[in-house]
């Protein structure tokens, strides 16, 4: 796979002097979705506004499909798709004509049969001569959504797709998404929810007051990150962890019928033999035993709290 | 140069315009015939003539003036105010089109506008009054370029405004009381010699007399200085124009 978005060094600093983005450099595969997780003020709107050419960079460089960002502007932005965070649409216009003005404002000639298709996966058709302020919550998304894909984009931007949305329209949302995938589109989203990455990206990147503190794919970051815990359950329920097992860290599970330990799924060896053994001659009788893998959750906790890296 | 781009600007801005089409034709027929009642009856009784031309044929160039001015100042900076106060000036500067573009776009639309509405003030004028003109094409000229300079001007203030008060201040305050004491509706000549100097301070002198020249063949200042001004005021705003593209100021951090 080639790299269709490159970003390397940038900066980006505000005129109070703060500093949005500290040196930022990453590269998108074509037809990948990276998710970029981070709390608020992390600097992932900024991040995406200043590849999209609405703030612009104090330094470093951004090229999308080999265009730069600011010596050939018309060529790379024409690549490029963007769903802002906020519903951002003028309440009387109707959404066909806003649809069309964004195919026609990316430079691109009339193709209402294009318009057609858009409207139709999005389920908008029926509602193309309604005007916007008309329809729900979730159809102005993706009327966004319509018009960011008006002129064929091969990057789409996604600033927060899903915040604000019920968990029904979330999976709508999450579907659209693969869809656009499947079609062939590079997703780079930003979001809050860290089972929106888990569920449908490829890569993730966190990100924490303006710099990048990782980017890997989501499945070898969880189980590089991540770990497990394996509890097991107690036939007679006890108050408090038996002394000889105390050097395991153990803990005490809901009501006392269970043991909790937690391991290094990287470490050569988990401890998980000796364990079981030492619980046996602790006199506990085992009931069962189940294991469980820490969330992109609890890693992405561990990373912004800096306890991790 | 992104003419599909400009087109759709253009084409977005007037739907917006025809939307409200009955609006736009009223509203100016039903003023133009208030003046006409208030200064041409009313007033126009006891003035008869202004140099040789009757009162009610006199005010027509001014009344024209009077709402291009305010109609192409006030279109074209709620045609860019109202992007940026919504939100959606974000699809603007992300897409592959240049400043230059985006004014020709809103300016090429507001202007149209004002002029669409200077014609009908002077279809609506004819009805009232016998008129003539007297060189057409410096009528349409000075007509074009008022409507251009001004929306080129609303353009720049609809940019700086940072709430619809401070939009509608420029238009309000400075631009309405230009043009009612520019002229419009008296001769320069009319006025006490020292106020006859001080008025000559106002700017909407000249386009209002090169203006009233095209219809009569006569100018309270040269036709020349005229042309000069409104060319001058043209370039003015090019130029702060061409500052804002320059600079990003208020529209890209």
């Amino acid at each position: 796979m080639s790299v269709i978005l490159s970003i390397k060094d940038l900066r980006k600093s505000y005129a109070g002097g703060f500093e949005a983005l500290k040196g930022v450099s990453l590269d998108i595969e074509e037809g990948e979705i990276l998710a970029l997780l981070g709390p608020n003020g992390a600097g992932k709107t900024t991040l995406i506004s200043t590849v999209c050419g609405i703030t612009t960079p104090t330094s470093g460089s951004v090229t999308v499909g080999g265009h730069d960002i600011l010596t050939d502007f018309r060529a790379a932005r024409s690549l490029i798709g963007l769903v802002p965070q906020d519903i951002f649409l003028e309440p009387f216009e109707k959404v066909w004509n806003t649809v069309r003005f964004s195919r026609g404002l990316f430079g691109k000639p009339r193709d209402d049969s294009k318009l057609e298709e858009i409207l139709k996966k999005l389920s908008l058709w029926e509602k193309r001569l309604s005007p916007t302020k008309e329809l729900s919550g979730g159809m102005k998304r993706r009327v966004l959504i319509a018009k960011a894909l008006a002129h064929d984009p091969r990057v789409l931007f996604l600033d927060e797709p899903t915040a604000g949305v019920d968990v029904e329209l979330r999976k709508d949302m999450w579907d659209i998404v693969a869809e656009l995938k499947a079609s062939g589109v590079t997703i780079i989203l930003t979001t809050h929810y860290i089972e929106e990455a888990e569920a449908i990206a490829d890569r993730v990147g966190v990100i924490r007051g303006g710099e990048l503190l990782l980017v890997e794919e989501k499945d070898q970051l969880m189980q590089r990150m991540g770990r497990k815990q394996l509890e097991v359950q107690l036939t007679d329920p006890i108050t408090e962890v038996p002394a000889s097992l105390a050097h395991l860290n153990l803990e005490l599970g809901q009501g006392g019928g269970s043991l909790i330990y937690t391991y290094d799924t990287r470490a050569e060896r988990t401890g998980i033999t000796a364990l079981l053994n030492e619980v046996a001659q602790a006199g506990l009788v085992l009931a069962d035993v189940q294991t469980r893998q820490s969330s992109l959750e609890d890693i992405f906790v561990g990373l912004v709290s800096e306890d991790v890296v | 140069m992104n003419w599909t781009g400009i087109l759709s600007i253009y084409r977005y801005e007037m739907t917006r315009f025809f939307r409200t089409l009955l609006q736009s034709f009223v509203s100016p027929v039903l003023s133009t015939s208030l003046y006409f009642v208030v200064f041409g009856a009313a007033i126009g009784s006891r003035i008869e003539e202004v140099d040789g031309v009757d009162y009610g044929a006199f005010i027509v160039p001014g009344l024209i003036m009077l709402s291009v001015m305010t109609q192409s100042t006030t279109n074209a900076s709620f045609g860019i105010y109202f992007p940026k106060f919504i939100g959606t000036i974000y699809e603007l500067l992300s897409a592959p089109i240049n400043f230059l573009e985006i004014v020709i776009g809103y300016v090429g639309a507001a202007a149209t506008k004002a002029l669409f509405i200077g014609l009908v003030i002077l279809g609506t004028s004819s009805l009232f009054v016998d008129l003539h003109i007297a060189h057409p094409l410096a009528m349409i000229l000075f007509l074009v370029l008022t409507c251009l300079s001004f929306a080129l001007m609303g353009f720049i203030i609809g940019i700086w405004a940072g709430n619809f008060e401070q939009l509608q201040l420029v238009p309000l305050l400075i631009v309405t009381p230009l043009v009612f004491l520019g002229g419009s509706f008296y001769s320069i000549s009319m006025l006490p010699p020292i106020w006859q100097k001080i008025t000559l301070f106002n700017p909407v002198v000249y386009l209002i007399s090169g203006f009233r020249w095209s219809f009569f063949g006569q100018s309270d200042v040269p036709v020349a200085i005229s042309l000069a001004a409104i060319f001058g005021f043209t370039l003015l705003c090019l130029g702060v124009i061409w500052w804002i593209f320059r600079t990003g100021w208020r529209i890209r951090s």
